[in-house]
């Protein structure tokens, strides 16, 4: 039954299934089944978590609660659950949330060590670069993965870097090290679109090259027509298959571009200013699309109302200002005042430090939002990194809270999360113990840092 | 009364206390009732008394004589600290590092080196001053930093230039100790300054110091143009001998266990006083450190191989340097300076995570960075004689969710507002129908 439940999430999440008949006919289809996901769970057993403080994600908190989690799925929450059948782990004093999810990370793409041999995250070569794709340059040996996974991160968005109108697809993963990106995919998770407003993509092209865009109006150009080829190309495909005209040659870039018209693709729009969100928000009006986040949201906080009006994430550091003059108005209550507006709040890092504790940088928030008067409580601040992402990653049907039927996707704090003191005890990836402080056995280690005096990423 | 009408009023309250409360320097101020972690002899206090007198602290403890007509804080159930020091980067040398009419730490071509002072670049006023103020930062050291090509084709070099100690309060006395060291580039920054290999950043940082130590000695016969030819121009010799007499230290910048060593080595050979910033393999030499009685300015959070200078990256860094008794002080990262120097309240709770002793982790971002720059008898603790520069906070300073809640510098409250406070209570629910301008 849970089974079923999950095929038909992931069904609503991607849209694109069998029995959806706009699907079939979309020009998308060549590219949906390509670079499938080989991930499938590693073992796992019926687990309790017993005692413990429980932030569900949902907005509450659970005192004293036991979480059970059975083939790989949450199974129950709730008090004095029956442990039948079950390894029992003594939760007494720790915290257990849903897996930390990171909506903006580069590993893989920019890893350990940043060499230029490994800096494949950018493809500098022309404004819109929409046909690439972050999953072929993941380097699954970056040792930044495991160091997030004892920072409680269970799934991340891996996407192309800014310096492009489009940067690429995204791709989501699950943060077990595999041997190859497929074996990370998260199955049944869409492909984002990159986007990037403001600085970089004038100061790329424009200042750097010689070549469009060179002003921010440069920019918004550059989007239209790259949105209106896309309508044609789109047109021209359907026409094709009822038998009107020729089809276009296949296009990888516009492929990408009618994925997100088609609802397929969802869009992470980089985008620093209040007034540049407020424009991409109209050209996704005008084209007939959605946003799904914006990243690096720096002054998110100066239009929460129109965050909240189009069902837009704004995913913001906690307290990164002023490297560039876009970045000059951040304030750290940023998130916070989104959140209580009423609008989808999220901590990502974009950072393999920052990746490694969220909960930190959400706990910053807290402090900073309590002395402006805001009152944020755990419950409602895990939020920003575990429902929230995985709203914006559309898999929030299947991770990202601890409701019955979800993936067991768990982590397991030896404290209150939001103390600086607080380190991950336990990750639990599909009811998977894959991480284990104490444990040896269960602190994976890349090939890349393997035999190193630190054992980085590994166990000390 | 909605959160937004709140702030503000907190804001007004804790502007017309400053108002009030801003002591001339001859009156005396009682700060009553905190626990004082006073990272001194007297260790932590609770319930303490803070007696200050023109800016100066004059007293510490528990049963002190309150003068009658002082002016009180009452801190009860707070926690008072040292004012806490950035012990390197760039604070009031630059606004916004992407515009670079206000970046002033990096000089490039041949003009100069070791002798690139930058403190008369100091900005008092800039944005980062009080941001990072209201979070408890007090102290910052201010240097010049090492940068790759421009578009013109120009480096910076391996001996960046000058570093001095500021205070962050709004006296025109905020200079403590100018060109109190000069900053070194080895290892791989090195390296990519140099002829292309880390060896060549020694040397080059050799040659310097045998033509500085020839021109010192020499100096009559320099002017009358009877020496050899020099590395450097003759302000930077100047400079350069400052270090080989011991008046001002040399901060050498590298990672690696085996450049570590290297710096070492230079530090005995020219019997200079050296401080390593950055360290990130520190632990791996930590008794060398010990034994040759050199400091580090540590990166604290770094614990990925970034480079092949950082393999050995590690979080117990900090907790392995103080077991093995070298002095060491957090900060020394991008994550905890400049505009964000505050966050150096979080490395150092990062470093009590991963084994450090509290008191430690307090200590690496107060005395500890006082003492590797000899300031400590100036500031760095709250004890008698030193300045008035401290932190009244809510709770536990190292926690992500505590916050100061007053700011003394001199004796001086300061205003507890920034540009960042201003934006943020400008656009905070608010009754008004007019656009946030008219807030």
């Amino acid at each position: 039954m849970k089974y079923v439940f999950i095929v038909v999430s992931a069904c609503l999440a991607v849209a694109g299934c069998q029995n959806d008949e706009t699907a079939d006919r979309s020009s998308e289809t060549p590219s949906a089944s390509v670079f499938s996901s080989r991930y499938t769970a590693l073992p796992h057993e019926t687990t309790l978590l017993r005692n413990a403080t429980v932030l569900t994600g949902t907005g509450e908190q659970l005192d004293a609660a036991d979480v059970l989690m059975q083939d790989g799925k949450i199974a129950a929450v709730g008090e004095n659950l029956s442990d039948e059948g079950a390894l029992v782990v003594d939760a007494s004093g720790q915290w257990v949330t849903p897996g930390i999810i990171d909506l903006h990370s580069h590993l893989g793409v920019y890893p350990s060590p940043s060499v230029d041999a490994h800096s494949d995250g950018n493809e500098m070569t022309a404004a819109n670069t929409a046909e690439v794709w972050a999953e072929h340059s993941i380097w699954p040996q970056d040792p930044g993965f495991v160091a997030a996974l004892a920072g409680g991160v269970t799934a991340l968005q891996i996407l192309p870097g800014s310096a492009n109108l489009f940067g690429g697809r995204s791709v989501t993963v699950k943060n077990i090290p595999g041997r190859t990106m497929q074996d990370m995919k998260f199955p049944g998770a869409p492909h984002g679109l990159k986007m990037a407003c403001g600085e970089n993509p004038k100061r790329v092209y424009g200042v750097g090259k010689g070549v469009a865009p060179f002003t921010r109006m440069g920019n918004v150009a550059g989007y239209r027509k790259a949105w209106i080829a896309a309508e044609d190309y789109r047109t021209k495909s359907e026409m094709a298959l009822d038998g009107d005209g020729e089809a276009p040659l296949r296009d990888l870039q516009l492929e990408t571009l009618v994925g997100v018209l088609d609802g397929e693709i969802l869009v992470h729009n980089h985008c620093y200013r209040a007034d540049e969100m407020a424009i991409m928000l109209d050209i996704a009006d005008e084209f007939g699309y959605r946003i799904a986040s914006f990243h690096h949201a720096v002054e998110a906080y100066k239009i929460p109302d129109l965050l909240a009006e189009n069902g837009t994430c704004a995913a913001v550091w906690a307290d990164w200002w002023g490297f560039k003059m876009e970045a000059y108005d951040g304030i750290i209550e940023n998130a916070a005042i989104v959140d209580q507006a009423g609008a989808c709040a999220i901590v990502h890092s974009d950072d393999d430090l920052g990746i490694q504790r969220l909960n930190q940088e959400t706990a910053k928030i807290i402090g900073a939002a309590a002395r402006a008067g805001m009152n944020i409580t755990p419950a409602q601040a895990i939020r920003w990194i575990t429902s929230n992402p995985a709203k914006a990653l559309g898999i929030s049907e299947m991770v990202g809270t601890l409701e019955t039927g979800k993936m067991a996707d768990v982590t397991v704090w030896a404290g209150d999360p939001f103390s600086v003191y607080t380190k991950v005890s336990r990750v639990y990836i599909d009811g998977a113990l894959v991480y284990d402080r104490d444990d040896p056995a269960r602190n994976p280690v890349t090939d890349f840092t393997l035999g190193s005096l630190a054992h980085q990423g590994g166990t000390q | 009364m909605n959160s937004a009408t709140g702030a503000k009023a907190a804001v007004f309250a804790l502007a017309s206390a400053a108002l009030i409360a801003a002591p001339s320097y001859a009156e005396i101020t009682a700060i009553t009732g905190a626990t004082v972690h006073t990272v001194g002899p007297q260790g932590s206090i609770e319930d303490a008394v803070v007696l200050i007198e023109n800016g100066i602290i004059t007293a510490v403890g528990n049963d002190l004589d309150i003068p009658a007509d002082v002016q009180r804080i009452d801190a009860a159930g707070k926690v008072i600290t040292p004012g806490l020091m950035s012990p390197m980067g760039q604070i009031g040398l630059v606004e916004v590092d992407a515009v670079a009419g206000t970046v002033d730490f990096i000089q490039r071509g041949d003009q100069f080196s070791a002798g690139f002072d930058v403190a008369d670049a100091y900005n008092p006023r800039s944005s980062l001053v009080a941001i990072n103020r209201i979070a408890g930062i007090t102290h910052a050291v201010i240097a010049p930093d090492g940068a790759s090509m421009d578009q013109q084709g120009n480096y910076s070099r391996v001996l960046s230039g000058l570093a001095s100690v500021v205070h962050l309060g709004d006296a025109h006395d905020y200079l403590l100790d100018r060109g109190v060291a000069m900053i070194a580039q080895l290892g791989e920054t090195g390296s990519s300054l140099a002829a292309g290999s880390r060896a060549a950043a020694l040397m080059i940082l050799r040659t310097a110091l045998n033509d500085a130590r020839d021109y010192a000695s020499n100096r009559e016969a320099f002017e009358q143009g009877r020496r050899r030819n020099y590395s450097l121009s003759e302000t930077d010799l100047v400079a350069l001998s400052g270090v080989l007499s011991g008046e001002r230290k040399l901060v050498v910048d590298v990672h690696r266990a085996s450049d570590i060593s290297a710096a070492l080595r230079l530090a005995a050979d020219y019997d200079i006083q050296m401080i390593i910033v950055g360290g990130t393999e520190a632990w791996l030499v930590a008794d060398e450190l010990a034994t040759a009685g050199v400091p580090v300015i540590l990166d604290s959070i770094g614990n990925l191989p970034g480079s092949f200078e950082r393999l050995n990256a590690r979080l117990e860094t900090a907790a392995i340097l103080a077991e093995a008794g070298v002095r060491f002080a957090v900060g020394g990262d991008s994550f905890s300076q400049n505009h964000n120097a505050r966050n150096i309240t979080q490395a150092a709770g990062i470093a009590v995570a991963n084994g450090l002793p509290w008191a430690g982790g307090l200590a690496a971002i107060t005395l500890a960075a006082a003492e590797i720059f000899g300031l400590d008898e100036q500031i760095g603790s709250i004890e008698p004689g030193k300045r008035a520069d401290l932190v009244i906070w809510n709770d536990d300073p190292l926690e992500l969710r505590s916050y100061p809640e007053q700011v003394l510098i001199g004796g001086r409250l300061m205003p507890m507002e920034s540009r960042q406070t201003l934006l943020r209570d400008r656009y905070m629910q608010s009754e008004s129908s007019l656009p946030p301008a008219f807030r």
